[in-house]
């Protein structure tokens, strides 16, 4: 029987390769919009495992729900970017700073 | 019977302010002779009004009259209102200053008729000045009314200050003159210290008597006599003395007493009937008046009553020493008029409010006809003011002349006329007095009497005797002629005559009554310590017991002294005075400079508020309040934005960094304190 203590690390490194890759991709917006969707993913894990553990079902609707966001969500990401392609010629994360002060 | 008399007091200060606001508001409309008429008018039913008043109240001795006519607030107790107090004393003030009053409007109409000239060509404040003229007066006789028939504090101010107003208007009467405006602006600001002297001292009654009605205050003031106040940590001061203090110095702005005599003589700018009216009889009289008016409080101050005699005093001979070296006719008047209310402050000072009345009164006759008389020469002259370019007028106006002749005899105090008894009266008081400073004052006002005696009668020889100096004066612009002079008209030799009478005959027909009787009542106290004028009763033997006594007495000779020193110098030995002047430079030059007030003033008052608001405009204005307070903290948000803003990079990872940052920290928060 795995414990559920090994899920939780296993969300908690997951949330962090997704934090991670948001600090130190420079590049590629792309591949921002996937960590985020990462982040949503170590999320879940940690709600699959707390629905398993307590014997709640709850905890996997909720799972659906945040599946459910994060594809409307890729979808409206990816439209953005397709828009901003389109004005900016360029999807380089360093480039995109029109709010600095 | 007494209903009716308070109508006819409401009538007295109606009267005038009726007048003055038809001739002001309708000048245009009414036209010249429509103004003056009713100006005189107005002016004539005060006198003739006031006269029954003084009927009623002197000659019948019918009791005082007083009434409120109107409260104008109720605050904690404290009532403020409109109200008249006819007793023998402002009976006396009314008819004389109605009397003059309505003198000097009949002399205005010839004073004024070519006024025109006195306006630059085309300038529109010039339209309707005639009318504009005779506002004034009529405004002014209502406030000098409101001032003497007050029967409370506060309405006593508000005549104070009206008075002090139309002073103000009158002595800026031609406003493109320069030296008028400087000269009207002198006088309201040395009045503005006196005042406020005056305010803080009906502060200070209102504060120890809780009213300000005379009748209350007078019964109690009995019962304040030993109480003291501390002005600052450890002086304790009697509170009568300095309520008495401050409303001297009320007084002394007005009737302009050293050192705050310095905007009288420059307020000659204004017109001369104003000078007669305002700054001779009866505005300038108005402090002698309130401190007699106030004589209850005053008696129970021994070191008030010391520190007027002082301030009298000087004022009463270091004047008349300016008056000598005037030339101008004008200016000669103005400095008597200053030594004679020194005169007047050494009687209050002495306690002889009685006698400083009656020499109010007599002088406000001669004074006005002194003046009145100097206006006439100055039509006759065409408007030159000078004494030197003047000379021998007597073959030319022979009822200025005499008229004159009669107010510089009565001036002088000749025996007979009427300021001898009241000025004999004041000096003999001030001899009787015990006070603290007595004695020098009374040096001083019998020195005063040779100095009076010598400049009159320069200025009475300079103008009306000797050579016809004004034929030797070239007029620059072309017509060779000289202006003939001739007597004026007769609505300005009129008023001479008709004051010249009261100058000769006031003194001995009121003497036995004003300076030893009972002429006041209970409007005067003065306590049996301080009762000179009593002490002096006794020797009292009627008025021609008096004349024959003033023919053996000082003041007779050292006047004589007086008239016989300026003959000389200025009939006889005409090159001496020159040569004098010439030895004694220091001597001149100090009188020349006037003892320096002004030019202390100027430099000491106007210069240090100058340097005071220019200190507080570069440094507290232009540095602080806009330099540090308002750029200043403009700056300080735009330096720190500068800052901050480098905070906002604009780069997406800086933000999530800064979100995550955040949540870190108030999860490490909930869990550290959770």
């Amino acid at each position: 029987m795995i414990p559920l203590s090994n899920y939780l690390i296993l969300g908690a490194i997951l949330f962090c390769i997704s934090m991670a890759g948001v600090f130190i991709n420079r590049k590629n917006l792309i591949i921002l919009l996937m960590c985020v969707e990462l982040m949503l993913l170590a999320v879940n894990m940690n709600f699959i495992a707390f629905s398993h553990f307590l014997g709640d079902s709850g905890g996997q609707v909720f799972v659906f729900f945040i599946l459910t966001v994060a594809a409307a969500e890729a979808a409206i990401g990816l439209a953005i970017l397709v828009v901003l392609f389109r004005n900016r010629h360029s999807i380089n994360v360093a480039d995109l700073d029109s709010l600095k002060g | 019977m007494l209903d009716n008399l308070h109508n006819v007091n409401i009538a007295i200060v109606a009267a005038p302010l009726i007048g003055a606001l038809i001739a002001g508001l309708f000048g245009g409309a009414i036209g010249r002779v429509g103004a003056h008429t009713v100006a005189i008018i107005g002016v004539a039913i005060a006198f003739l009004l006031s006269l029954l008043m003084f009927n009623h109240v002197v000659v019948q001795d019918a009791g005082i009259v007083t009434h409120s006519v109107y409260t104008w607030l109720v605050s904690d107790g404290i009532t403020f209102e409109v109200g008249f107090l006819v007793d023998k004393l402002s009976a006396m003030m009314m008819v004389v200053v109605t009397f003059v009053s309505l003198m000097v409007h009949i002399y205005t109409i010839g004073y004024m008729a070519h006024d025109e000239e006195n306006w630059p060509e085309g300038s529109g404040a010039g339209r309707n000045s005639y009318q504009r003229f005779f506002s004034y007066i009529s405004l002014f006789t209502f406030s000098m009314l409101m001032l003497v028939m007050a029967n409370n504090f506060m309405q006593l101010f508000f005549g104070w200050e009206a008075v002090g107003l139309v002073s103000y208007l009158l002595i800026g009467f031609w406003l493109k003159r320069p030296t008028a405006t400087y000269a009207n602006l002198k006088a309201f600001l040395v009045n503005r210290v006196g005042d406020f002297g005056f305010l803080l001292g009906i502060a200070g009654v209102l504060m120890y008597f809780n009213t300000l009605d005379y009748a209350a205050v007078f019964n109690a003031a009995e019962l304040h006599k030993d109480l003291t106040m501390s002005l600052w940590p450890g002086a304790e001061w009697s509170v009568m003395t300095v309520i008495c203090i401050l409303l001297f110095v009320g007084a002394m702005g007005k009737s302009a007493q050293v050192p705050l005599h310095v905007w009288l003589p420059d307020s000659m700018e204004g017109p001369t009937p104003i000078s007669a009216l305002i700054h001779a009889a009866t505005m300038v009289t108005a402090g002698i008046f309130m401190v007699a008016r106030m004589s209850p409080l005053f008696e129970l101050s021994e070191t008030a009553l010391s520190f007027i005699l002082i301030i009298g005093a000087i004022t009463a001979l270091f004047m008349g020493f300016l008056g000598i070296i005037q030339n101008d006719i004008k200016r000669v008047v103005a400095y008597s008029t200053l030594s004679q209310l020194g005169y007047m402050t050494v009687a209050l000072g002495a306690s002889a409010y009685a006698a400083g009345v009656f020499h109010l009164m007599t002088h406000a006759f001669f004074k006005a006809l002194l003046f009145l008389a100097a206006g006439s020469v100055i039509i006759a002259m065409h408007h030159e003011q000078d004494m030197r370019r003047m000379g021998g007028l007597r073959k030319y106006m022979p009822i200025t002349w005499i008229t004159s002749l009669i107010g510089s005899l009565a001036l002088i105090g000749t025996p007979g006329f009427a300021g001898f008894f009241s000025k004999d009266l004041i000096i003999e008081a001030v001899h009787a007095s015990q006070l603290p400073g007595a004695g020098f004052a009374y040096v001083c006002v019998l020195l005063g009497v040779f100095v009076t005696a010598f400049y009159s009668f320069r200025m009475y020889f300079l103008v009306f005797h000797g050579k016809e100096r004004f034929r030797d004066v070239h007029h620059g612009h072309g017509h060779h002629a000289v202006h003939e002079p001739h007597e004026t008209p007769w609505v300005v030799t009129l008023p001479l005559i008709a004051l010249a009478i009261p100058s000769v005959l006031a003194g001995g027909m009121y003497i036995t009554e004003m300076g030893f009787g009972n002429f006041f009542g209970a409007a005067i106290q003065v306590l049996p310590q301080h009762d000179v004028l009593g002490q002096l009763a006794q020797n009292y033997h009627g008025a021609w017991g008096m004349v024959l006594h003033g023919f053996l007495t000082a003041p007779f000779w050292l006047a004589l002294a007086g008239v016989v020193t300026a003959w000389l110098l200025y009939m006889k030995f005409t090159h001496v005075p020159a040569l004098i002047q010439a030895r004694l430079q220091i001597i001149y030059s100090i009188l020349e400079q006037k003892y320096g007030f002004d030019r202390f003033n100027d430099w000491f008052f106007a210069g240090g508020s100058r340097g005071i608001g220019r200190l507080l405009w570069q440094w507290g204005d232009v540095r602080l309040i806009d330099g540090l307070l308002v750029n200043g903290s403009a700056r300080t948000v735009g330096w720190l934005s500068s800052v901050v803003r480098h905070v906002q990079s604009g780069y997406l990872y800086h933000y999530a960094f800064a979100m995550i940052l955040g949540l870190l920290l108030m999860l490490a928060l909930f869990v550290i304190a959770g």
